[in-house]
């Protein structure tokens, strides 16, 4: 199970001027469901791009299971399978004809494509609406049918770019369920993700920023080393005046408005909930604080608002 | 005599057989912001309609800031800027005319309108940009776009639908800063979302099912609907920890998060004391080989109330802030 899917060494792709990925090394073992969390234009779509072998890198290379992307390209694309998050149905055609189209695109001999197709229907629950048309079936649906198309030719390295855009948390939960089973059969999953909610699902994650891989890891191991100190959830009356005052504050490095309290990040060893109470002088008086879990978003701010003020 | 900005009562609305929108109530002062989450086809996107006057409802009534928007028709309205799912700004138009035609839209001219834009598009930060295509601005900008020209008359609620659905993170933050400069103005946001983190940021939320609201409270009170009932495990091989688990008599919802696992016990296990839910599927999780590396409670996150919720999960009542929805609340769902 070490033998490794993705091996991406200080890839670098260059659009003029304009450095899209930068010196970005990582490694993604077989079976693996690894995500890529960063803002538009960091440079996901372009690395997922070099990986599929749509673009060629400026500088460094990858291999895919085993492949090299600049060289062998045509090895890799059999081997892969690729879900946009504006993935195209044949809204007129049904479930199972949409599947037949693909496997007739990938050339499966007749025979196995009905097997095939009857496999990938029952692993994303759609076996009863094969004879549905794409466009009678509900968002979370199409979404699955999407995935099924992707994974129709029996792919070993699936990528899957924002897959659950614009679904409910029940849908995401049902999809990235399948996401696992598919890891546990052993095909290695690549996402690319605007969203936390999305991220939360991810083995490890990788952080992009401005076209570099800030950090990647398991997302319990990003709350833990990129953030400098503790999480709190500070509920009170007032928010506004007291975020303002605790954005003054020594100490603390992070504080947002999450609805009905305040959630902050403070230095290692600076804070307590009593000192927190001071900084935050008569607002603070009935305030109930507590130390909290630290998000996603906690971490991808630490990482990225930095970089994004050094830059400007 | 109403503090609210916007109120809502019993509103019903069908589109022929289906009943979209059964029996929402819903209130939202100044300052507040008012999240509706749910299911696709839960009404959301209705009920936000329903709130903007844009549909009317079958039954029920919709006042804002105390004016019954059926009879008060356009002065109501005259307070409430909309930002809809799919919003469409004239492409083929710059920023500066994309603004004025929303302000003749919404009757503000000429001098007034003039210090209102610059206004506008220095707080969604758009000042330079006037003189732009909109159909050339990034996704960010056109969505600060479209928040500036719901604002142009200065409304005192706003709705926001699925306002940031498409939006890369650094893009959301911007947004909510805005509307929290807005919040501490005093306007009051509804805003309607399928992400956790962005309902997290709302005071108050309302959880949405078969067009009723099936619960509402702050966050704090819908996560802790759950509190005490969510473990986090990670263990190994965890293809045997998934299959202790789900065998486990007190698990009801084994969910995978990567390497971990995260399991929501049945109401009324006991998480502490002799002969607890821990110390049981610790000593099943060894009986089957399997190394634990982490078990422990969690606070419940809004994303495990949410689909508890949607499946119709018994969960902790009485807690204070916390209600159902008139007939159609708490009491009424077994």
């Amino acid at each position: 199970m070490s033998e490794l899917a993705v091996r991406a060494e200080h890839l670098t792709k260059k659009f003029g001027d304009f450095t899209a990925v930068n010196d970005v090394s990582f490694e993604v073992k077989t079976g693996e469901v690894v995500g890529y969390l960063g803002p538009n234009g960091s440079g996901k779509t372009t690395t997922m791009r070099m990986l599929l072998g749509l673009l060629t890198p400026t500088a460094g290379s990858a291999h895919v299971l085993g492949y090299d992307i600049h060289r062998q390209a045509a090895q890799i694309r059999p081997l892969v399978g690729y879900m946009s998050q504006k993935f195209a149905l044949y809204d007129e055609l049904t479930v199972f004809e949409n599947l037949d189209f693909y496997a007739g695109i990938y050339d499966m001999p007749r025979g196995r494509r009905r097997v095939r197709i009857d496999e990938v229907l029952e692993l994303v629950g759609l076996q009863e609406h094969r004879r549905e048309r794409a466009e009678d079936i509900s968002t979370g649906w199409r979404q699955r049918l999407a995935l099924a198309i992707a994974l129709v030719h029996g792919p070993r390295l699936l990528f899957l770019d924002e897959p659950t855009s614009g679904v409910d948390p029940s849908a995401r939960r049902v999809f990235w369920d399948l996401i696992d089973r598919l890891a546990a059969g052993g095909t290695t999953v690549f996402v690319s993700t605007h969203y936390m909610d999305e991220a939360e699902y991810c083995g490890r994650l990788g952080i992009m920023n401005l076209g570099r891989l800030l950090a990647m890891d398991t997302p319990q191991a990003l709350k833990r080393s990129t953030l400098p100190g503790p999480a709190w959830d500070l509920v009170l009356d007032k928010l506004i005046p007291a975020l303002q005052a605790l954005e003054k504050a020594p100490g603390v490095t992070q504080v947002g408005l999450r609805g009905d309290h305040l959630h902050a990040i403070t230095q290692a060893g600076a804070h307590d909930a009593e000192s927190l109470r001071r900084a935050l002088g008569p607002l603070g008086e009935n305030a109930l604080i507590e130390e909290a879990e630290p998000t996603l978003e906690d971490v991808f701010t630490a990482l990225t608002r930095p970089a994004e003020r050094s830059d400007v | 005599m109403s503090d609210w900005v916007v109120e809502a009562r019993n509103l019903r609305m069908s589109f022929g057989s289906t009943l979209a929108v059964d029996g929402v109530n819903l209130s939202v002062g100044p300052g507040q912001a008012y999240g509706l989450v749910g299911p696709d086809g839960a009404g959301k996107t209705t009920t936000m309609r329903l709130l903007v006057g844009v549909l009317r409802a079958g039954s029920g009534e919709v006042r804002i800031l105390g004016q019954d928007l059926r009879r008060a028709g356009a002065s109501a309205l005259a307070h409430v800027g909309y930002l809809a799912q799919r919003f469409s700004l004239y492409e083929e138009l710059t920023v500066q005319e994309n603004l004025d035609f929303f302000g003749t839209v919404r009757s503000v001219r000429g001098a007034e309108m003039a210090a209102r834009s610059a206004e506008l598009l220095r707080f969604v930060g758009l000042t330079g940009f006037e003189r732009r295509l909109a159909g050339q601005l990034s996704g960010g900008m056109k969505q600060k776009l479209g928040l500036a020209c719901a604002l142009v008359h200065s409304p005192r609620l706003l709705l926001l639908d699925e306002p940031t659905t498409g939006v890369d993170p650094v893009t959301r933050q911007d947004f909510w800063q805005l509307i929290i400069r807005l919040l501490a103005e005093g306007v009051a946001v509804v805003v309607s979302t399928p992400y956790m983190d962005e309902a997290a940021r709302c005071n108050r939320l309302g959880f949405m099912h078969h067009g009723h609201i099936l619960m509402q409270g702050s966050p704090r009170e819908l996560a802790s609907l759950l509190s005490g009932r969510v473990l986090m495990l990670v263990a190994q091989p965890k293809p045997q920890a998934h299959e202790v688990c789900c065998a486990d008599p007190n698990i009801e919802d084994v969910a995978a998060f990567g390497e971990r696992l995260h399991l929501r016990l049945r109401a009324g296990t006991p998480v502490a004391g002799p002969d607890n839910a821990l110390d049981r599927l610790a000593a099943a999780l060894r009986a089957a080989q399997v190394r634990i590396d982490d078990l422990r409670v969690i606070p419940p996150s809004l994303e495990d109330v949410f689909i508890a919720l949607q499946e119709g999960v018994a969960l902790a009542a009485g807690t204070p802030g916390l209600s159902g929805n008139g007939n159609h609340g708490e009491a009424s769902r077994e």
